[in-house]
């Protein structure tokens, strides 16, 4: 079997270490997923999702265990590698969009690459051919103000796609949206799991998680049990 | 993150809170500005004069009368004469002046004397025309670097003659030419409540000096006559209240400067009232700007004062933005950018307000200063030093106080940036 893109083994996070209200939000976390995985890791809130999002999306260091990205030991990265990390191997959709106001559309798919160090030229065309993947070209000169919640999601999935991640995490990524407008977001990520992109997408809707290739479902801090999810079929039932 | 990229961040930042953006810098504007102005006005009018000064020859040594009550502002040149006029006896004598030539023979190239009559007129047909009349010798025009362009000067033999030297403006006004042929016309000149004919010998070309003439109508420029004329027409007095010595070229001036004033300051020991100083351009200058300069820092510590107080105020509204932009400041970090890229974005924001706060500041400070400088009368000089360092300055301030917002963004904890509502 191929090296997994996400090895942790053994992740605990504890809040308030060493003080009376220490707290212990994730137990031991085992997880491997592979390249082309579509993972969706459910749970209700309080179940410790958030933080567990945090840590595999190197915003967050666990207390203790073992996780290493595509073959980067992030659990003993330093802040200024972790940025790097971020930069290079993980895009973010975020249930909220996060788009930057006051700059274009364009400009917003750029930003990653501006981070990188990408010149301005291939910045531009890069990013232009990703607004045309996620159908948003006509667009790309309006500011997020100027857009629906489903099309700044689009945007917000081609900004993530730009650096050409490892890993792209999704964090809610219909939560904002209505059912119509979820329908295009949920496709979007359905036709680059087909194109080989390796996705996890956490989410606490069950009906969202069945469309996935793999479900893992967290509770109190643990994962209480995986199986199959139905993949895209599932949407069209 | 490329510097271009960041200052176009900045001023995006900026346009979409243009109010708050123009307040903040007022600060600033207030406080380059009021320097510029005032370093404006100070420069033009230390040209000027510099300039007319400059006119009279940098080897000038002005020898004159002081009164001893103000002696203890020694050495100090400009100061006027009292509401009384010193007494005969206390005024400068040719004796004196031929020792002075006798003891330093080679330092002197030439020793200008005048004998003031005081203001003339002279009738022509319907119109008045002023003259500033005054009795000279010959080294006169030397000393006062006069542009003879007909005829010749007063020479030290003339007399008692009634000849004059003109300036063009004059000739134009009475003659309605100031070519030669007006040399050895006659004109009848009221002075002192005398009126004689005057025969001109010489025209010389009148030099404005460079100041600003406020209203049209023609200078009253000067008309020399023979020294001996003048004290006839003055009423027999024969000594002098000032005169100008021309150094001859190579001398040390300002040694030479010390030697005059010892010198003519020993024949008025025994005097009760009055006691003989010398100046030179270069003193009056030096005192001049010494002034000016301490204007200046006043000026600049009030402007400096004003400027601190700009500085915090960038500061504050660079922590409010900072505060408005936390989930901005997040989701850059879970882009991947490091804690440097966000200090510099925000400490270039903070600068780049700072610099239009300044170049606004320039260009008030220009406006206010010509403005000042007109109305002084003077040509508006703005120093380019001046606003190079008061932009450079400016810009220093925005590194200086946006450094503290800019790197409270920089430690920002991503999730707690992304969370924040």
């Amino acid at each position: 079997m191929q090296e997994p893109i996400i090895d942790m083994r053994g992740i605990v996070k504890t809040y308030n270490l060493g003080m009376p209200n220490e707290l212990e939000i994730l137990h031991g976390i085992d997880l491997q997923v592979y390249p082309g995985d579509f993972m969706a890791i459910v749970g209700e809130s309080g179940s410790g999702k958030s933080t567990l999002m945090n840590i595999i999306g190197a915003l967050d260091k666990p207390t203790s265990g073992q996780y290493t990205l595509d073959g980067v030991d992030v659990s003993q990265a330093k802040d200024k590698e972790l940025s790097v990390i971020r930069n290079q191997k993980i895009g973010f959709v975020f249930q909220t969009f996060n788009l930057i106001g006051r700059t274009s559309a364009l400009k917003n798919v750029e930003l990653p690459m501006l981070y990188a160090g990408v010149p301005a030229k291939q910045r531009t065309e890069r990013a232009k051919k990703l607004l045309e993947m996620v159908n948003m070209e006509a667009r790309a000169k309006h500011h997020p103000n100027e857009l629906s919640g489903g099309q700044k999601q689009r945007v917000a999935i081609a900004r993530a796609l730009v650096n050409k991640p490892a890993l792209l995490l999704a964090d809610e990524p219909t939560g904002a949206l209505d059912s119509a407008t979820s329908r295009t977001v949920m496709d979007i990520f359905h036709r680059l799991h087909e194109s080989g992109m390796t996705i996890v997408l956490i989410t606490h809707s069950q009906e969202l998680a069945e469309e996935c290739s793999r479900i893992l479902t967290l509770r109190d801090g643990r994962f209480i049990g995986e199986r199959k999810g139905a993949g895209r079929s599932a949407s069209l039932g | 993150m490329h510097l271009l990229d960041n200052i176009r961040l900045a001023l995006s930042s900026l346009w979409a809170n243009k109010l708050r953006a123009l307040l903040t810098m007022l600060g600033i504007i207030i406080g380059i500005g009021s320097v510029i102005a005032i370093v404006t006005v100070g420069d033009s009018l230390t040209g000027s004069i510099t300039d007319s000064l400059q006119s009279f020859g940098v080897n000038n040594i002005t020898v004159s009368l002081q009164k001893k009550s103000d002696s203890d502002s020694s050495g100090t040149s400009v100061r006027m004469f009292g509401p009384e006029s010193p007494d005969e006896e206390d005024l400068i004598t040719d004796a004196m002046i031929e020792e002075f030539r006798q003891a330093y023979p080679d330092k002197i190239s030439a020793i200008a004397l005048q004998q003031s009559l005081g203001s003339g007129q002279v009738q022509q047909e319907d119109t008045t025309v002023q003259v500033t009349a005054m009795g000279v010798n010959n080294d006169y025009a030397l000393a006062n670097d006069l542009n003879l362009m007909h005829g010749r000067f007063i020479k030290d033999d003339d007399g008692e003659r009634q000849i004059a030297v003109v300036s063009d403006v004059f000739c134009e006004s009475v003659f309605g030419s100031s070519g030669a042929s007006v040399l050895g016309k006659d004109f009848e000149l009221s002075v002192n409540n005398k009126l004689l004919k005057f025969y001109v010998v010489g025209i010389y070309e009148y030099d404005d000096d460079g100041y600003v003439s406020l209203s049209n109508s023609d200078p009253v420029t000067d008309l020399y006559l023979p020294m001996e004329t003048a004290i006839k027409l003055s009423g027999g007095s024969s000594g002098y209240q000032s005169f100008t010595v021309v150094a001859a070229a190579g001398t040390d001036t300002s040694a030479f400067l010390t030697q005059t004033k010892n010198f003519f300051a020993s024949f008025y020991t025994r005097n009760q009232s009055y006691t003989a100083t010398a100046s030179s351009m270069e003193s009056m200058l030096e005192e001049m700007t010494s002034m000016m300069n301490t204007v200046k820092l006043a000026i600049s510590a009030i402007a400096a004062i004003s400027l601190l107080v700009g500085g915090i105020g960038v500061m504050n509204i660079m922590l409010v933005s900072i505060t408005e932009r936390t989930r901005e400041i997040g989701t850059r970090k879970a882009l991947g950018a490091p804690g440097i890229a966000i200090r510099m974005q925000f400490i270039i924001e903070a600068v780049v307000i700072c610099m239009i706060g300044g170049l606004l500041g320039v260009s008030v400070g220009v406006g206010l200063g010509a403005v000042g400088a007109n109305l002084l009368g003077y040509a508006a000089k703005p120093s380019l030093a001046a606003i190079a360092l008061a932009v450079g300055f400016s810009m220093a301030i925005g590194v200086f106080f946006g450094y503290y917002p800019a790197n409270k963004a920089a430690k920002l904890d991503p999730i707690e940036a992304l969370r924040y509502e």
